[in-house]
């Protein structure tokens, strides 16, 4: 069954992929759709039998290499931890699916996007499986080439283009510290495979490893090493600045990859290796510090943004550092737990926003919607309903994940965990501000869309069409329309998810059944009682989360609703801060600054000055002016002196045996 | 047949080819396709019998095997062949690439085609009898005659700066391999036989080593080529054509690497260890380095070519961490490297062949009008870049693997380089690749043809099916790596042993 989970996407890849052009379209779209559906369904099955009943596993597939003490293994590692994934992963990926059906119904290349899809499904698969850190490794580079695709899905772009090198590149930084990693576990317990790291990893608590210069604590450093591929995969403070520009692929593939799979697999990681980050104090407290930075940081600069893709952007950054800070006070359950939720709530914004961008011909800004609730009122309440469970509102799923979360964070007595709890507690009230601030300028309010074509981001599916077919794009009318059943199902299931997940699954997750429900997938360290201690939280405490909701959500209706241009007038009295928040940070200007442009001056330094000036001036260049004289005597004398230098060899070698032979027979 | 076994068919056969080229008459365009077709046959027969010796080669066994050897020069030379599971892999690879490269010329080159194939075939007889050689001056011999028929190719059918570029390979080459050949005089003249088996149980004193692994160091750096003697292989690289690229790329770079795991490391262990820092200095200069500058190329051959002396950094990195895993990694990426960048520059070579001109703003939206290439040429440099699950990974992860357990600085850097290799990689699919297609030189662009098809599709099934499955070479190699890699080892702590019982 768990060859079939893993390996039919990858089927539905091949076929799209190598086949696409004779199958047509439609039929692509159908073989990866449902071989994908299949692995959702036994997903599910598998869920329920790992979770509830004693389907824990090990399933050997091939061996990957093998040289000396080194053994890597193509292998499933099946516990609850993987089927959770399992279950994220297929249903997201297969409603994501079924939605491109509708979304990307005018593209031309729907086959290429299909095989895309499915593509990164199989490569989180392998991920999510992994029963080894390089296997892990190879779903982790590989969703990385897949989003690397999909980002630049609309090639005639330079932006979109700009955006899928610069993700690729940010994560190739992050999977440095993770090699580098990979490298300091196996030189510390000479494996890569899980079962015998976690079973080492006890043993290496107090041990010290000489790295660059120093002697840290070696599971300090290799917990921060391989954090630092989390950083990047999971978009976290300082590696996060690929995540907004990756909008720029279609938006089914926001929803999938940059909110509800791939940018989680950071968080799957550090849960998954979490008997090694047990054993390193020092570097939980960096996980818990980055985590809150990133929870509060991400969510200032949602406030501002204007794109409402890129509101969802910082957003799912935002809720990222949440489970890193669940994570950092040992909470794993939590982390997973609000994961969990997450995909459903972020998935269902994504798909809605990608809805409502259909609905206004591609436009993005929200400046030039509005009033849009009376015109696509279906989306709008899937948005609405989305937008409650991401800000916490009571019984939704996000009030039961996030909201623990927060606790945890009151709870916990590690280092960090007080400014952590200020920052996820902040950023909770930001959160339900720019949430309620997405949907009062998209749905509310007078409309403000532009008369004639918009120049919008998504317009390729639309105008490629278009043109192919010489025939007016039937789009042509300004109206906003809903979106079609195929699109729309899927938000139903996911509003569903959003709504239910937290209420059903809180108890098996994280209440009194966790413990039976994880069983031994995740790794809780003596003195870690995290999931105790939340409980007894102060009932203050547990009511603020839902306080910050409320007060964010009632400024953002007086802002946009009540007292509609007050923003403005706020950003006019408050100019350099709305300048830091719109130009985010200035991480992008800083990056390009300290790196991306050194970096091509040691370039061309190194070219034109190290091998053209230095090392060729002195040494071939000098010899061969000596030898031939000018260029210019070079080019007349031509092909002959070729001849020449091949004698001259000749006459070398038949030197040499000439002096072999004397002494030969000397 | 005559008492020569398989490997001398390996050389011989070639020679015959060219030898039956020769006698061809004329230069019309029948005597053309004839000598295609020769060379083509010529080239697929040597690749079957590759095949058949790797059959009858027992990869559990670390020792020579298929040996063959005969007196010559009156006994005071001898003429002897065999191969371990360093060398097999090699002959393999250079027998596997050669039809790629007669095929790769089968419209381009015009001019001379007949002198061109039996350059061809010549050199495939030359660098074949290089990994096969068991004797150091017939080592030497296959190993210097190798340059000549290259040096032909780049000077004759090269580009616009041919000269140049012919004459700085020879330059540095010929230089590189003096030393060498004073370094093989000396063994003589210490052991009294040029016999590679014997000399591989000689000990040398380790001062003796110091001044052998230098002057061999000399030939293979440049061969490799190593920073800072490196500045020929773009200029080569640049002007050759494709073929004369692949067989540069894919054999030619790896003669040094070949020359370290079978001179250098087993024969002066002591030396190896003494100078392990300084290869590794020059190997994670070369990494940085060389990545950055070709993240600034505007020719897309020179850009491949400088990344190619970035991936031999991690192989000179890999070779001198002295670990199963370093030198099983760099074994490894030199064979995926042979793979992978002759197939890279197969790639530039296509649309060269279309546009003739290799500069990377001349080209742009390829994708649209060339979606079979675009599929190839990303395989490609996502194999180049390192992405698991192609061979360039494996290698790389391997060395660096390795190089971690040694010194965590080196191999810190050299994991830098796999970002860096990211950055200039995918910028240059970029370039050539992505946007809108809006020269108008390039609207008329076909995609792939079936000799192209033919050509590519067999490189793109090897660089993903070692990427997954590495076992094939890495079981091949095995035996042989380790034997050197225990005996680098043994000889080491003998070494330190006696060191400290004396004061």
């Amino acid at each position: 069954m768990y060859h079939a989970i893993v390996f039919l996407p990858l089927i539905g890849f091949l076929i799209a992929g190598l086949f696409g052009k004779q199958l047509g379209a439609r039929n692509s779209e159908l073989a990866t759709t449902a071989l994908v559906g299949v692995a959702a369904v036994l997903s599910w099955i598998a869920f329920f039998h790992v979770g509830f009943g004693e389907g824990t596993t090990h399933v050997t597939v091939a061996n990957w290499m093998s040289v000396g003490a080194l053994n890597v293994d193509w292998a499933f590692r099946i516990d609850t931890l993987t089927v959770v994934m399992l279950v994220v992963v297929n249903t997201v990926s297969t409603l994501v699916h079924v939605y491109s059906i509708g979304y990307m119904h005018e593209d031309t290349s729907r086959q290429r996007f299909f095989a895309y899809l499915s593509l990164f499904t199989f490569a989180m698969l392998m991920l999510v499986t992994a029963d080894n850190l390089v296997q892990m490794f190879f779903g982790w580079e590989g969703v990385g080439l897949a989003s690397y695709l999909l980002i630049g899905f609309w090639y005639d772009r330079p932006t979109a283009n700009a955006a899928a090198i610069k993700a690729f590149v940010v994560n190739r930084v992050g999977d440095f510290g993770f090699s580098l990693g990979i490298f300091l576990v196996f030189a510390l317990t000479q494996s890569v495979a899980f079962n015998t790291i976690f079973a080492a990893a006890p043993g290496l608590a107090d041990k010290h490893f000489h790295a660059f210069g120093l002697n840290p604590n070696a599971m300090t450093l290799a917990c921060l090493l391989l954090f630092m591929g989390a950083m990047g995969k999971s978009a976290q403070f300082l590696l996060h600045t690929w995540l907004p520009d990756a909008m720029e692929g279609p938006t089914p593939v926001s929803a999938l990859i940059h909110a509800a799979t791939m940018v989680t697999a950071g968080v799957f990681m550090v849960a998954r290796l979490s008997p090694l980050f047990e054993q390193a104090p020092h570097a939980m407290t960096f996980v818990t510090v980055i985590g809150g930075t990133t929870a509060f940081f991400a969510a200032t600069i949602g406030l501002v943004q204007n794109d409402i893709k890129k509101v969802i952007a910082y957003s799912t950054c935002s809720q990222l550092g949440y489970m890193f800070v669940a994570i950092g006070v040992g909470g794993y359950s939590l982390a997973v737990f609000h994961l969990f939720t997450h995909a459903f709530f972020k998935a269902l914004l994504f798909l809605g926003a990608g809805s409502v961008i259909h609905a206004v011909h591609h436009e993005q800004d929200m400046r030039q919607m509005g009033g849009l609730a009376r015109k696509i009122p279906l989306t709008f309440w899937m948005m609405v309903i989305g937008t409650l469970a991401l800000t916490g509102f009571p019984f939704t799923a996000g009030y039961y994940s996030k909201d623990a979360i927060i606790e945890a964070a009151y709870a916990s007595t590690r280092p960090g965990a007080v400014y952590a709890f200020l920052m996820v507690l902040i950023a909770a009230g930001l959160t339900s501000f720019y949430s309620w601030r997405l949907i009062f300028l998209t749905f509310m309010g007078a409309p403000r869309q532009k008369a004639g074509a918009p120049e919008g981001n998504d317009h390729n599916a639309h105008s490629e069409s278009g043109h192919d077919q010489g025939g007016q794009d039937d789009h042509g009318h300004a109206e906003p329309h809903e979106s079609p059943k195929v699109m729309l199902v899927p938000l139903y299931v996911l509003a569903v998810g959003a709504l239910l997940a937290g209420l059903v699954f809180r108890h098996f997750f994280i209440g009194e059944g966790a413990p039976e429900f994880w069983k031994a997938a995740l790794f809780y360290g003596e003195g870690n009682h995290i999931l105790d201690a939340m409980e007894h939280v102060p009932a203050l405490v547990s009511f603020l989360p839902t306080l910050f909701m409320a007060v964010g959500f009632l400024v953002a209706l007086y802002v946009y609703i009540l007292a509609p241009g007050t923003a403005e007038s706020w950003a006019k009295a408050n100019q350099p801060i709305y300048n830091f928040l719109i130009n985010k940070w200035y991480f992008h200007e800083l990056y390009d600054f300290v790196f991306v442009r050194p970096a091509f001056w040691l370039g061309r330094f190194f070219w034109k000055g190290g091998d053209g000036y230095i090392i060729d001036g002195f040494g071939p260049d000098g010899i061969a002016a000596a030898v031939v004289g000018t260029t210019n005597r070079v080019v007349k004398i031509q092909t002959g002196y070729v001849y020449h230098y091949a004698f001259a060899m000749m006459l070398g070698v038949a030197a040499f045996i000439t002096w072999y032979l004397v002494g030969g027979l000397r | 047949m005559f008492g020569f076994g398989i490997l001398t068919g390996l050389i011989v056969l070639p020679v015959l080819g060219s030898i039956l080229l020769l006698l061809l008459p004329g230069d019309d365009e029948a005597v053309r396709r004839n000598a295609r077709w020769t060379a083509l046959f010529t080239t697929l027969v040597v690749f079957v019998l590759a095949l058949v010796a790797w059959g009858r080669f027992d990869t559990a066994n670390p020792a020579f095997q298929l040996i063959e050897s005969r007196g010559w020069f009156g006994g005071g030379l001898q003429y002897k062949l065999g191969v371990d599971g360093i060398s097999m892999p090699f002959v393999v690879l250079t027998a596997f690439l050669m039809p790629f490269c007669i095929l790769a010329s089968w419209e381009s080159i015009q001019d001379r085609v007949k002198e061109y194939m039996i350059a061809f075939l010549i050199l495939e007889a030359l660098m074949i009898g290089v990994f096969c050689a068991l004797d150091l001056v017939l080592f030497y011999l296959f190993f210097e005659g190798g340059l000549i028929p290259m040096f032909l190719i780049i000077g004759i059918w090269g580009g616009k700066r041919r000269i140049y570029a012919s004459m700085k390979f020879f330059l540095y080459t010929l230089l590189g391999s003096l030393l060498m050949l004073l370094a093989i005089m000396k063994m003589y003249g210490f052991t009294g036989t040029t016999d590679i088996t014997v000399l591989l149980r000689t000990d040398f004193p380790h001062s003796m080593q110091t001044w052998l692994w230098l002057a061999f160091f000399a030939s293979f750096a440049v061969k490799m080529p190593m920073w800072p003697v490196h500045t020929w292989l773009p200029d080569a690289h640049v002007e050759a054509p494709t073929a004369g690229s692949v067989i540069l790329a894919g054999i030619l770079l790896k003669m040094g690497g070949y020359g370290f795991l079978r001179f250098s490391l087993p024969m002066f262990p002591l030396a190896s260890h003494d100078f392990a820092p300084l290869v590794f200095a020059l190997s994670v200069i070369a990494i940085i380095y060389t990545s950055l500058v070709a993240l600034v190329q505007e020719d897309m051959k020179k850009l491949i070519a400088y990344s190619s002396v970035a991936h031999m950094g991690f192989v000179t990195m890999g070779l001198f961490t002295m670990t199963p895993q370093g030198i099983q990694g760099a074994m490894f990426l030199m064979i995926s490297h042979g793979i992978v960048s002759a197939a890279l520059f197969l790639c530039v070579g296509v649309i060269y062949d279309r546009m003739h001109t290799r500069e990377i703003a001349a080209y742009g939206g390829l994708v649209h009008r060339m979606p079979r290439y675009a599929v190839a040429f990303l395989i490609f440099t996502m194999a180049n870049i390192g992405l698991p699950g192609t061979s360039g990974f494996v290698g790389e992860f391997l060395t660096m693997l390795g190089a971690f357990q040694v010194n965590t600085w080196v191999a810190l850097i050299a994991t830098l380089g796999t970002i860096l290799a990211a950055g200039y990689a995918l910028y240059l699919y970029r370039r050539v690749i992505f946007g809108k297609l809006e020269k108008p030189a390039l609207a008329g662009m076909l995609d792939l043809s079936a000799r192209e098809v033919a050509i590519l599709l067999p490189l793109v099934v090897l660089t993903i099916y070692y990427g997954v499955h590495p076992a094939p070479v890495i079981n091949a190699s095995m035996a042989s790596v380790d034997q050197i890699a225990r005996s680098v080892q043994v000889a080491n702590t003998a070494a330190t042993k006696t060191a400290s019982t004396q004061p």
